[in-house]
């Protein structure tokens, strides 16, 4: 194999571009990216990238791409697989031949019905560009309609409030965080943002949105409108698989992967945000995540794999969210739990553990200020990987330490 | 290159296989405990994203941040991967009178 092809050159994609090189490959290794920058993370485009309107934070500087040998095509994007060839072919009308290929191709925010193309004053947060973009617009007294209380929602309204913009979060359902937080942690966050002066309408039905030059309005089902200076929409995120299915690949919420983040083509791979996979601690049940973590992950086993490894997905899903000095973590999928064991630690900390009807632990979700639950939901995530079933009492006091429960 | 030698704790203060965040003249360090009652001390900010390094697990001779998950040994302070590449500095340890010291350079 002399030449390994990555479309997609954000945290995914570099990472596996040089877990490459740290497994030993020493052929040709070409990074596509059609963004402009350097690969870089995105976790901090809604929390301090946007507040301070930095650089963006790059996953590593250009000279560790030279000296890894990996070849960085960036602002190029990529139009078909040629897959009987094994090339892909770029917009500008080059193509590159691949041995084996990796999509790390992402998501994209998923787009309202009825907004208007290009609305300045209506805005979506997926790059530094988009992030440029609604910085650009933020200052104290300014007008901020975000629509979608899920993480991203949140914690552009925490960052907004921190920049002094007036802030009203507009949800759909009956509440923030509905898709896979549960209640009690949800309230904690909703009450947090309220305390910072965020207004939070939830089960809105919003008929239109309207963009002019001096503002954007929201009209809502039953009448009612709210003027904004800008709007931005977070109503979640769609996997790019465009390439894939042109390409004749399989998609199933994503380009379906086996557990070795193989295609329905051996020579191609997907990892990150835009595949699905079998999730071995579920049942073999197929998600897709769009968490970093599992971005970086998925890059550096699918490079493994890519060599020939054939090394299964082992991960537990894992994602965390910042919001003012507050830090909310999840391990694990909360939703074939059978019953919740709450443990309170100091300084209004606390976590929830799932268990299933088994009482094997499925899932820990817990929230406090600074990293009060890090530690906890770290071990309680190494519980879930091993099958644990630990004991509920065990779980509910903070004197028994999560540690000794692995251990046992 | 002078060292300083700074009281830390007790020993008994530390648990065996964890950390303590430790302060000192602006500077905050993390001082481990290992499974066999062996101390160390690093740097106390991960390099990747300056968090404490204290508020992480420590498990077979690694600290894990607990923000973002790097991961260093903390004997040596080698950066064990992404998302850290820089090591964290470690400084000597010594335990005297059931008192944990470091020295500070």
């Amino acid at each position: 194999m002399s030449h390994i092809v990555i479309v997609g050159a954000g945290e995914c994609g570099a990472r596996a571009a040089f877990a490459l090189r740290e497994k030993g490959f020493e052929g040709e290794i070409t990074l596509i990216g059609a963004e402009p920058h350097l690969p870089y993370e995105r976790p901090p485009l809604s929390k301090s990238g946007l507040a301070g309107a930095e650089p963006p934070k790059y996953v590593a500087g250009p000279e560790r791409y030279e000296e890894a040998g990996i070849t960085l095509l960036t602002g190029a994007s990529v139009e078909a697989i040629d897959r009987p060839r094994k090339a892909v072919q770029l917009a500008d009308g080059r193509t590159i031949d691949y041995d084996r290929l990796l999509l790390a191709t992402g998501a994209r925010p998923r787009v309202l019905q009825g907004v208007p193309d290009n609305a300045e004053r209506i805005r979506m947060l997926r790059t530094h560009a988009d992030a440029l973009a609604i910085r650009g617009a933020l200052a104290p007294g300014r007008k901020l309609a975000i629509i979608g209380g899920g993480f991203i929602g949140l914690e552009l309204a925490a960052t907004a409030r921190k920049l002094g913009a007036e802030v009203v979060l507009i949800e759909g359902l009956p509440r923030v965080l509905c898709r896979g937080v549960p209640e009690e942690i949800a309230a904690v966050v909703a009450e947090r943002h309220r305390q910072e002066g965020v207004e939070i309408v939830c089960d809105a039905r919003i008929a239109a949105l309207e963009a002019g030059d001096n503002g954007a309005r929201i009209l809502f089902a039953d009448g009612a409108s709210r003027l904004a200076d800008l709007i931005i929409v977070g109503i979640g995120a769609v996997p790019n698989t465009e390439l894939a299915e042109a390409a004749g690949l399989l998609v199933e919420n994503g380009i379906a992967v086996d557990e070795t983040l193989r295609t329905s083509d051996p020579d191609i791979y997907a990892a990150g945000d835009c595949c699905s996979f079998p999730l071995s601690h579920y049942g073999g049940r197929r998600v897709r995540l769009e968490a970093w973590r599992n971005a970086q992950e998925q890059g550096t086993l699918a490079a493994a794999n890519l060599l020939g490894v054939a090394e299964p997905v082992a991960s537990v899903p894992w994602f965390w969210s910042d919001q003012y000095e507050l830090t909310l973590q999840i391990a694990g999928l909360a939703d074939g739990a059978a019953t919740t064991v709450r443990r309170d630690l100091t300084d209004g900390a606390f976590i929830l553990f799932h268990l299933d009807g088994e009482g094997r632990l499925v899932a820990a979700s817990g929230i406090g200020p600074g990293n009060a639950v890090a530690r906890d939901i770290r071990l309680a995530e190494m519980l879930i990987a091993a099958g644990s079933r630990p004991d509920p009492t065990a779980l509910s006091s903070p004197e028994t330490k999560l540690k000794k429960l692995l251990a046992a | 290159m002078s060292s300083n030698w700074v009281e830390v704790c007790a020993a008994d203060d530390i648990d065996e296989e964890d950390v303590i965040r430790f302060d000192h003249e602006g500077r905050t360090f993390a001082v481990y405990r290992s499974p066999d009652d062996e101390y160390f001390a690093t740097d106390g900010l991960c390099t990747h994203e300056h968090i404490h390094l204290a508020d992480g697990l420590v498990m077979d001779d690694i600290i894990e941040c607990p923000k973002h998950n790097g991961r260093f040994n903390y004997k040596t302070g080698q950066a064990k991967g992404a998302p850290v590449c820089v090591n964290l500095k470690t400084y000597p340890v010594k335990v005297e009178a059931g008192s944990v010291f470091i020295a500070i350079s």
